[in-house]
Parts: C-alpha cells; structure tokens; sequence
C-alpha cells in the first residue's frame, strides 16, 4: 500500500525540543489518511521531537515518522520545510499528501504545489478514498466537491472537520530525512520570538466549544465574563472584529473573514450582532447559541438557542448556574 | 524603492457570492465587485514606505477587464501607476497558474519589494504569496502586522499562536500583510482625478510569453466536480429573557450535553 504523508502540526514551542505536543488536526488527518493508504508522519522542528511525538502518532495509525529537524528547519519559516517535503514525494511517490490548513500549513503546501507543479486543494473538511475533496467555500455558504487533475492530491485539512480516531496501535519507526537547501530557502531569517502568556485555554481553531464576545461586551475588563463561561465550558475565548479594533481583547482572537475560522461543537455569541463577516468564521459549528439585547440581530437566524436580554444580566446568571451544575 | 503592490478585484464579501453554474468558477458578473478589503492595507503600508523612502508604487492586477474599475480605485490612493494582466485565456486560473502569471509579469517590472494583502476575501487561500517567492526566488514574510525597510533588509514582525516573532529577508521579496498593520487612507477627491491620468499598462499572457493552454480552466491543476448551496441554517429557540435566561440557557446547554 502507497504511504500517505501527514506533516504533523504540533503545538509548544518551535525551535525548542520539549514540550512538543500534537495538534488535533494531525489526529485529523492520520484518521482520514487510514483511508487512502499507509500514513506517515512528516515532523519539522527541534531535535528530538519525532521521537518525542512518536507514539502518540503511531497510536493513530502511523507506521513511520519521517524526521527533519535541526536549525536550518526551525530558522527561517516555511521555504526550507517545502524544499524537504516536495524532495520526500519524489522519493516515496506517495497516494497522497496531508498537511494541516493552517497558515503555514497552506503556505507549505503552495510551495510544494508549485515545485512539482501539482494541483493543491484547501481548506478541505471531507477526503473520498478516491481524492475527491469536500471544501467550504464563501463564509460556508457553498460546498464544493473537487479534485486535483495535476499531480497527487495535495490537500491542507481544516481543523475540526473529522473525529480523530485511534487505531490499532503501530509504533512507528523514526527515520531522519536529510535536509538537503537550496540558497533561497534561508533567506528570511527568524531573529526572534517572543512567547506572549497564553494560559491553559484551547487553541481557538481546535476548540471543542468557542465563546466569543462582541462589541455589546463592551470594554476589554468586561472581557472577563467571556472567559468565565469559556473557562466553565473548557473552551477557548474569541471576539468580534469590533471588539478586537475597540481593543478589548488582543486580534489573534478574531472570528471572521479576516480572521480565524472556527467549526466548534458550541459555539457562544455574547454581544455580536451576527454581520456576514463574523458568520464567515462561524456558520459551521455544529451547536450556536447567542445573547443579544437586539431581537433583530441577525445573529438569532443562526442560533440554535437565542437569549434575547443583557448579556450583563444573563451572562452571570448562567455562570452561576453552570457552577451550580458542576 | 520600486514598490509592487498586488490588487485582486473580489466579489463583495457582505453580499451574496456564488459559484457558476456552467463553469463552477466564481460568479464575478452577478456580484458587486470591490478591491480585496487585505489588498488596501498593502497599497496604504507601500505609500507609507514611498513617503519615508521616496521610489515609486505600482499596482499589479490580473483579472478580467472589468478589473481596471478596481485598479483605478487603487491608483486614486495615490500609486503612481498600474498594469494589469488581462486575457480571455486567464478565465478559471487556479493559484498554481495565477502565481505563474504574476510573477512573470513581477520579472518585467523588476520590483524591490512587493506587497500585497495576507488572503483574498474570495479564495481566502493565502498561497500566492509564497508561491510567487517560489517561482522568484526570494523570500516572503507573510501575515506582517509591521514591517521596516532599512537600506536592503525588510524587516517584519508577525503574529504566531504563541505569540510573534520577528523575521527578516533581504529585499528583494514578498511581503504579505495583515490588516492589523495601519490603517488605509480614504482616495482624496483630487486623488480620485489623479487616477484617471495615471498610466494604466495592460498585457496579455503573449506580452509574458506564457501559452495559453498552461492558464484558465484548460490548464487548472484542479478542477471542480461540483458545487451546491448549503441549506442555509435555520434559527431555533428564541427566548426573551425575563429574570431567568440565564438558567434557560444552561438548560439548553445540559440538554445538549455541553454542561
Ligand atoms: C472586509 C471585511 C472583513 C471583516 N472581517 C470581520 C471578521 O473577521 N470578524 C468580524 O467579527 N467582523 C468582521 N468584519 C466586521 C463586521 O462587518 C462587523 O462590523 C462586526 O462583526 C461587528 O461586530 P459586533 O457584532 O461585535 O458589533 P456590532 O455589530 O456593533 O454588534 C454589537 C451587538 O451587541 C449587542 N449588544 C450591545 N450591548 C448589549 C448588551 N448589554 N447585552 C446584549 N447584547 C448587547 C447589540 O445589540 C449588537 O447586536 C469585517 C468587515 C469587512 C468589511
């Protein structure tokens, strides 16, 4: 059986072996390869993190970790992970290539795309055992069903789109790939990073449940309502673009068009009105539910459950209830 | 510094969009069209350059004719000149295509910088970018919320899940940015009658010596089986609150096992 490559997204810091952990999108994809052929695991970063994600991701189905660590991965952004993927399926030919739809992700795969002039597809949320891709396209308005027709199927995975499932546990053999550069892959150089506090929430694109406030929320302190219920549903806190631009809460956070796409099980609106733009990172999740003192927001066209009132009166409320509960 | 900045004419992203339903490729006729909202963060940051820096800001454009009302709104921010890349041919490019055709196009004006928006409101697939540093061979520095020029490096802080870093090329390169990186100048009136006289250059794919057969829908790396609308979602329980919505809701939460 052909291999299917998966580059495994990890969370913790790049650059730095430890503390390596693998995102849900990469049990993800090990799930929908298990379909297509035999996956192997492709992991970029700090010496040590194959070995360290190994068994995680053999427990998932992968029956090899192809590793390519070191300085020259970690140091200069994506150009120089494309030049070792794009040499990796010359070499395995493999049935197909998964890569995780996030930024670097989709920016990988777009190098890949144009090295071996092969096709590439999306922001896919469904794969046939035939390539046949499902996409979302217009703020989830549309399905679209395609194939690459140049190439191998060279897809990136949206999060949150298949349930992870193990498999009969592999432990999967480490194999270092060389990391053969070209002189333009080291141009950009990454001269710092900085860790910015990130406590021990989800990542908002992995999420089980999203709970994001608007500009009804109403100041950045007020935020702090929204993470209590984020926190009592163990889920991770977004913002409008109205509430990310007045500063309440940081722009990485952003749900939207212009900001990030999220497909939770729940998905909890406090203060949003529901504009086009905000449904376009949204319209997916499975459950959604809104507050709103507006009953003609648009945002109850979407809501499963909607709560017409001050999010200041029924917000606490339901705080004190779930404590109630738990 | 001879700045290049990419504009793509998008569908409205607040109306209505769909895809054809003979060719499955984005419905641009029916829609009302709009400069990609990124693409005018990238036109303010490279005027802003152009201000501390002198050189001169070009707009770089492929799309249909109908484009050009785009490119124009462009140049009215105060770019000193435009081309735009138009052909019959170019109709249903996929991104593998559209980079070939842009960065062919980039080899003829010979920029030291371009600038362009982090993702189209339409595609909304974020790899031209890196692609056309591919295809050039140069660097891209994407998703920048600052950038600084200082003699021939670029310098770009980005935002990561972790929190950001700081990355630099050498120019020349790509440079892609978010809309966190300044805010775009609304066209002056005399910016508007400007525009009309800047030079506005048009080519074909011949001007870039690129055959016909490797762009379009006949030379798309990927096609489209087919597309549906879906169901649009229908609203649920709407409850007013009267003293007790906050409990209500908790209740819809346990029901729904989520509490
Ligand atoms: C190209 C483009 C891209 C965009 N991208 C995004 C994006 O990525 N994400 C995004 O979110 N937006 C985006 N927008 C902006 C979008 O159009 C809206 O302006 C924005 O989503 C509004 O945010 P909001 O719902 O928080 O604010 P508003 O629309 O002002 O709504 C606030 C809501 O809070 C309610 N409210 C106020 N006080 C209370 C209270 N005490 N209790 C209960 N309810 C209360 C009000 O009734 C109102 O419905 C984009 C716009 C454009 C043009």
């Amino acid at each position: 059986m052909a291999e299917v490559l998966v580059v495994v997204e990890t969370t913790g810091a790049v650059g730095a072996a430890g503390g390596y952990g693998v995102k849900k999108v990469t049990l993800e994809m090990l799930t929908l390869a298990r379909e297509l052929g035999e996956p192997a695991a492709v992991v970029f970063g700090a010496p040590g993190g194959a070995q360290e994600l190994g068994a995680k991701l053999g427990e998932y189905g992968a029956v090899k970790v192809y590793a390519a660590e070191g300085e020259q991965i970690t140091a200069h952004l994506v150009a120089p992970k494309a030049t070792v993927l794009a040499e990796l399926i010359r070499r395995v030919q493999p049935a197909a290539v998964l890569i995780g739809s996030t930024q670097e992700g989709k920016e990988i795969a777009g190098r890949v795309a144009v090295k071996l002039d092969n096709g590439l597809l999306t922001d896919v949320v469904a794969l046939a055992a035939d390539g046949t891709a499902t996409q979302v396209a217009f703020a989830g308005s549309t399905i679209v069903k395609s194939r690459v027709t140049r190439g191998l199927p060279l897809v990136t995975v949206r999060p949150n789109s298949v349930t992870p499932t193990p498999a009969p546990a592999a432990a999967p053999a480490v194999e270092a790939v060389a990391v053969a550069l070209g002189e333009n892959d080291t141009l950009a150089r990454v001269v710092e990073r900085v860790a910015e506090q990130k406590g021990t929430r989800p990542e908002l694109t992995e999420a089980n449940v999203v709970v994001s406030g608007g500009r009804g929320v109403g100041s950045a302190d007020n935020f702090k309502l929204v993470e209590e219920i984020a926190d009592l549903l163990g889920g991770a806190v977004g913002a409008s673009r109205a509430a990310t631009d007045s500063g309440f809460y940081p722009h990485q956070f952003q749900v939207g068009q212009t900001g990030k796409t999220v497909s939770p099980q729940l998905y909890v609106a406090l203060g949003i009105s529901g504009a086009i733009q905000h449904r376009a990172g949204m319209q997916t999740s499975k459950t959604i539910v809104a507050v709103n003192k507006d009953p003609e927001a648009p945002i109850f066209e979407l809501a499963d459950f909607g709560v017409v009132g001050d999010l200041f009166k029924v917000v606490p409320q339901a705080a004190e209830e779930i404590r109630k509960r738990t | 510094m001879n700045i290049v900045v990419l504009v793509k004419q998008v569908p409205d992203s607040g109306a209505e969009r769909n895809l054809r339903s003979d060719d499955s490729t984005v419905d641009r006729g029916s829609a009302s069209n709009v400069i990609n909202e990124m693409d005018e963060y990238a036109i303010e940051e490279a005027l802003r350059i152009r201000e501390a820096h002198g050189g001169e800001v070009t707009v770089l454009s492929m799309g249909p004719a109908g484009a050009a009302e785009s490119i124009r709104k462009a140049l009215s921010m105060g770019p000193d000149g435009a081309v735009h890349v138009v052909d019959d041919a170019l109709h249903g490019s996929c991104a593998v295509a559209t980079s070939k055709v842009l960065a062919a196009a980039l080899r003829t004006l010979s920029p030291d910088l371009v600038l362009c928006g982090a993702e189209s409101t339409d595609g909304r697939v974020q790899v031209v970018p890196h692609m056309l540093a591919e295809r050039l061979g140069v660097a891209a520095l994407t998703g920048a919320r600052k950038l600084t020029v200082d003699g021939g490096t670029l310098t770009v802080e980005r935002q990561t899940e972790e929190g950001y870093e700081v990355v630099t090329a050498p120019a020349p390169a790509v440079v892609s940015v978010w809309d966190t990186i300044n805010e775009p100048r609304y066209p002056s009136f005399k910016g508007i009658m400007a525009a009309k006289k800047k030079p506005l250059r048009t080519l074909a794919l011949a001007d870039l010596g690129i055959p016909a057969d490797e762009v379009g829908l006949a030379g798309a790396t990927s096609a489209v089986v087919e597309h549906s609308q879906r169901p649009p979602r229908s609203g649920g329980q709407k409850i007013t609150d009267g003293g007790d919505g906050g409990v209500r809701l908790v209740e819809f939460l346990a029901a729904e096992k989520f509490v």
